[in-house]
């Protein structure tokens, strides 16, 4: 990654312009041909620098109010095989391995599940718990109460561009 | 809390395009020709429905999303266990931090330590992190429990309406 791949992430990363040709448009804004924006972002597409491109949906205005992140104590030589099988299920929209804190805190596996009530939550845990069997060996959810802070998820900052206020 | 804002209509066109355009957008000349022609529609109907939905805040961003990791940052998720009576005070000092990206409040749970706050700092280096999280401590005068993802289970964020 060099200074001209910083300058397309900084004129990208708040979005991709609505217009007809917005690699183009990007270009402009950097002062690079267009197919050189399209070539640069598809490099960092195939070696992970760029995650995905499309749209992030907003749960909440989308009528998916209730969010419970639900967490799992699971053997560590199991861990991978059945986080992999919960990662693939369509309500679960992150599914990670984070380390214990003993005794504080035995869970290992955590799975955001998203629904439309409570209730929904609860019954797609259910899913998740039938799925996991007899590899469960404690778990719970952590529904959300309040929203404390939520900023626009700035990712890292190209060098001389300022930090937006927040 | 945004308990009163209506759950928006969306026509199955909508949905569509919210199922379809979550990944996979083409990197080429014209990409939303290429969207509208799959869903049947023009060019500048897709393009102002994106427009409205925007508004909308049915979404929140279009484009390329980063991979903070991938681009030298470090993110955590980090949980606190507060006394109730402190809530407000606690959640003044961990929010001051332009480092915590997301604070929720989280119910109580079953756990021997009862962690009702979980946030997630995200900083430009990994050594930041730490430090953070030293400034919370101390501040707080709580432990702060790092719990970074380990691994990632994941395939393709899919968000099915």
């Amino acid at each position: 990654m060099d200074e001209i791949d910083r300058k397309i992430i900084a004129a990208t990363q708040n979005g991709l312009p609505l217009t007809p040709h917005p690699y183009a448009e990007v270009g402009k804004e950097v002062g690079l041909p267009s197919e050189e924006v399209m070539s640069r972002m598809q490099a960092m597409l195939d070696n992970g620098i760029i995650r995905r491109i499309g749209i992030i949906p907003n749960h909440y205005k989308l009528g998916f109010k209730s969010n419970g992140m639900t967490v799992w104590d699971i053997p560590d030589d199991q861990i991978d095989q059945l986080g992999e099988a919960v990662g693939q299920l369509d309500f679960v929209s992150h599914c990670y391995q984070r380390p214990r804190h003993l005794p504080d805190w035995s869970y290992n596996l955590f799975a955001m599940v998203h629904g439309k009530t409570r209730n929904e939550v609860l019954t797609k845990t259910e899913e998740i718990s039938a799925l996991l069997g007899d590899a469960v060996q404690g778990h719970e959810i952590l529904f959300s109460k309040q929203i404390l802070k939520k900023t626009g998820f700035r990712l890292q900052q190209p060098p001389h561009t300022p930090k937006e206020g927040e | 809390m945004r308990n009163a804002s209506p759950v928006p209509v969306l026509d199955s066109i909508n949905h569509n395009l919210i199922n379809m355009l979550q990944g996979g957008f083409p990197i080429s000349e014209n990409p939303y020709q290429e969207i509208a022609n799959k869903v049947g529609i023009s060019e500048d109907e897709l393009l102002w429905r994106l427009e409205v939905m925007k508004t909308d805040g049915i979404y929140s961003r279009f484009g390329p999303l980063y991979n903070a990791v991938a681009l030298g940052g470090a993110v955590t998720l980090a949980a606190l266990a507060v006394p109730e009576k402190e809530f407000e005070r606690i959640t003044e000092l961990v929010n001051a931090h332009e480092e915590v990206a997301h604070n929720y409040q989280r119910a109580h749970h079953r756990s021997p330590t009862q962690f009702n706050m979980w946030f997630v700092i995200s900083t430009e280096t990994a050594d930041e992190i730490g430090q953070v999280i030293e400034q919370i401590e101390a501040e707080t005068e709580l432990t702060v429990y790092n719990m970074p993802k380990l691994k990632e289970y994941f395939l393709e964020l899919k968000f099915v309406l």
